[in-house]
């Protein structure tokens, strides 16, 4: 039963091995992708039930019990995020079918972003700080490949910047486990967590904690958020919708873990200094968000207010901000993806890249205009969409803890997320329509498929709060009490 | 013997900072490996150079202290993937190079979004 853990690590590499193999058979290609991102959402719903009802579970490889070996760790946020995932993947996919090439096909779009999927997956289960960095290595060097895939101009432009800089972060993460190893002496994160406790605040250790805190900064888009819109805006818009809704996520989620297990000791730097980042990030996020009227460009920068706003939970440091905080993120994983499809749907549509010289598509595109309304609306986090539950309970969170600075920014931010998408809905939405009926471009049935689903899904974690709450709240208790995390992986 | 070792690291990452703050990409590319052996150095240096014995299970004879392998099972991995990226990032510059005409990151910059 543990062995379920590692599939969502192993199987999406398996299958992009046997993809690549299968190169010219595009139709092969899309039918196994499905399958398997169907089985693996299969096998996440399965795993958070067993997680739910068992505690955490753990998968030591080769037999070698903590803190000696390498372990995946299995508790509800990160099979939470890793359901999440794969089920944004799975649409994305969806959406690349009638949106890719058969050139990007044969290029190995498909086992690209398995690749990637599976590096995503791997970080979040992962219960050992070196296997994350490999992790993050494997989710990183297939989204090298696949923002420079394709070849064109400014595709190249920017990822070799993307690629410079991660490659710099990774060196940065390298000295960080380096220093970590020589203090502590162990890489396994819950005996990290155990000795850092028995050794209190130590300034040694809160120095390699502001290391991993810059490392994850950069790698979540947290006030280091300056490599995230050029390379975001570059890729095709299902690779670009991937990375909007992955990979800052991981960067967030070794945030939150590293600092909720490992780096308690001294809040009043490291969490405090956080705070104080995710509010700078907001505010730049919203100006960059009203800034620009390319609309690749808007949504990078909600991608960015998403990042400020989830890391406040951290400076309340209460289960209620938590809880709002992986809530939040789930939604924002769903929103995002279907954000960057929806943009990069309207740029295939109109040809154009800026908002003001688009309009009226609710006229040829009924179905679609309205679904930018449900994007706006669940972005900014109204009812009955995902994103009020996490807001709702960010809030009391972070009204316990008393940060009113942090609450006030943050629920500002969600006015400006608004804003920014209104603009985009009244100009290009709505409005008289300048495509004549002879020149208008046929929406792939696909396309817009993928794009509704995502909102019926993000209406569902609306909706259907009860039923998702216990495995949030479940998730929330372990990350404001490390020492759970700490008994299930080492025993009492 | 530490003290030499980190020294050398510390000349590695100036070396290596002066390349990657250059404007043309293959001299970045050559400053982040100077930059990833430096940090190799670094996590064997962590472990202590040269104590004790090999730490082999059927290795009877020494009663130990034994010298902690993990950090060369470390940089063996950091080895490998530092290897493949840049091997690709090398691949990517030359692409850009033929592609973007320049190696020159200042014209690289791109101007639709200043």
């Amino acid at each position: 039963m543990t062995n379920l853990m590692a599939m969502p690590l192993v199987l999406p590499i398996l299958m992009a091995v046997l993809l690549i193999f299968l190169r010219n058979y595009r139709y092969v290609q899309r039918v196994l992708v499905v399958v398997t991102l169907l089985v693996m959402i299969g096998m996440s719903i399965v795993l958070l039930q067993h997680v739910h009802t068992d505690g955490i579970l753990r998968l030591d490889f080769g037999g070698w019990q903590p803190p000696f070996g390498i372990l995946f760790v299995a508790d509800p946020f990160a099979v939470l995020l890793v359901l999440i995932a794969t089920i944004v993947t799975l649409f994305c996919m969806v959406y690349a079918f009638s949106s890719f090439s058969a050139r990007y096909e044969r290029m190995f779009a498909y086992p690209l972003m398995l690749l990637m999927l599976a590096g995503v997956n791997g970080s979040f289960l992962t219960g050992d700080i070196f296997n994350l960095f490999v992790c993050f290595e494997v989710m990183l060097l297939a989204s090298y490949a696949l923002i420079a895939l394709g070849g064109r101009t400014e595709q190249l432009r920017e990822s070799l910047k993307y690629v410079i800089t991660n490659i710099i972060a990774s060196w940065l993460f390298l000295v960080a486990i380096a220093f970590l190893y020589g203090t502590i002496g162990t890489l396994n994160m819950a005996h990290i967590a155990q000795r850092v406790q028995e050794v209190g605040s130590d300034p040694l250790i809160t120095t390699i904690a502001l290391f991993f805190l810059i490392v994850f900064a950069l790698k979540g888009g947290l006030l280091l958020f300056f490599w995230l819109p050029g390379s975001y805006s570059v890729p095709p818009v299902p690779i670009a919708a991937m990375f909007g809704a992955l990979l800052t996520k991981v960067g967030m989620y070794a945030i939150i873990r590293t600092f909720t297990l490992m780096f308690t000791a001294q809040p009043e730097i490291t969490h405090q200094l956080i705070t104080i980042m995710a509010i700078i990030t907001l505010i730049a996020g919203s100006l960059g968000a009203l800034a620009y009227r390319d609309i690749r460009q808007i949504a990078a920068f909600n991608v960015i207010i998403g990042v400020g706003f989830v890391l406040l939970a951290l400076g309340a440091n209460n289960e209620a901000a938590y809880a709002g905080a992986i809530y939040y993120m789930m939604h924002d994983m769903v929103g995002k993806a279907m954000l960057f499809l929806i943009c990069g749907t309207m740029i295939y549509l109109t040809k154009q890249e800026r908002y003001d010289d688009m309009s009226g598509l609710i006229r040829h595109y009924p179905l679609f205009g309205w679904m930018f309304l449900v994007v706006m609306v669940s972005l900014t986090g109204m009812p009955p969409f995902s994103g009020f539950v996490g807001k709702v309970m960010m809030g009391e969170g972070l009204v316990a803890s008393g940060s009113y600075v942090s609450l006030a920014i943050g629920f500002g931010a969600s006015v400006i997320i608004l804003y920014s998408l209104l603009r985009v809905m009244l100009h290009a939405i709505f409005g008289e329509t300048m495509i004549a009926d002879e020149d208008k471009v046929k929406l792939p049935k696909p396309m817009l498929l993928s794009i509704v689903v995502l909102g019926a899904v993000s209406l569902y974690l609306g909706t259907s709060a009860e039923m998702v709450l216990p495995y949030v709240t479940d998730a929330a208790r372990v990350l404001a009490d490390p020492s759970i995390y700490i008994e299930a992986i080492l025993g009492k | 013997m530490e003290t030499l070792m980190i020294l050398l690291i510390g000349v590695l990452v100036s070396v290596a900072t002066y390349l990657v703050l250059s404007r043309n990409v293959i001299r970045v590319i050559l400053g982040t490996a100077v930059l990833s052996h430096a940090v190799h150095l670094l996590i064997l240096t962590i472990g202590e150079v040269k104590k004790g014995e090999a730490p082999l299970l059927g290795n009877q004879t020494a009663d130990g202290p034994y010298t902690d392998a993990l950090p060369q099972a470390l940089i063996l991995t950091a080895i490998v993937i530092s290897f493949a990226v840049t091997a690709f990032v090398l691949v990517l510059a030359f692409r850009a190079y033929k592609t973007n005409g320049t190696d020159d990151l200042e014209k690289l910059r791109g101007d639709e979004y200043d």
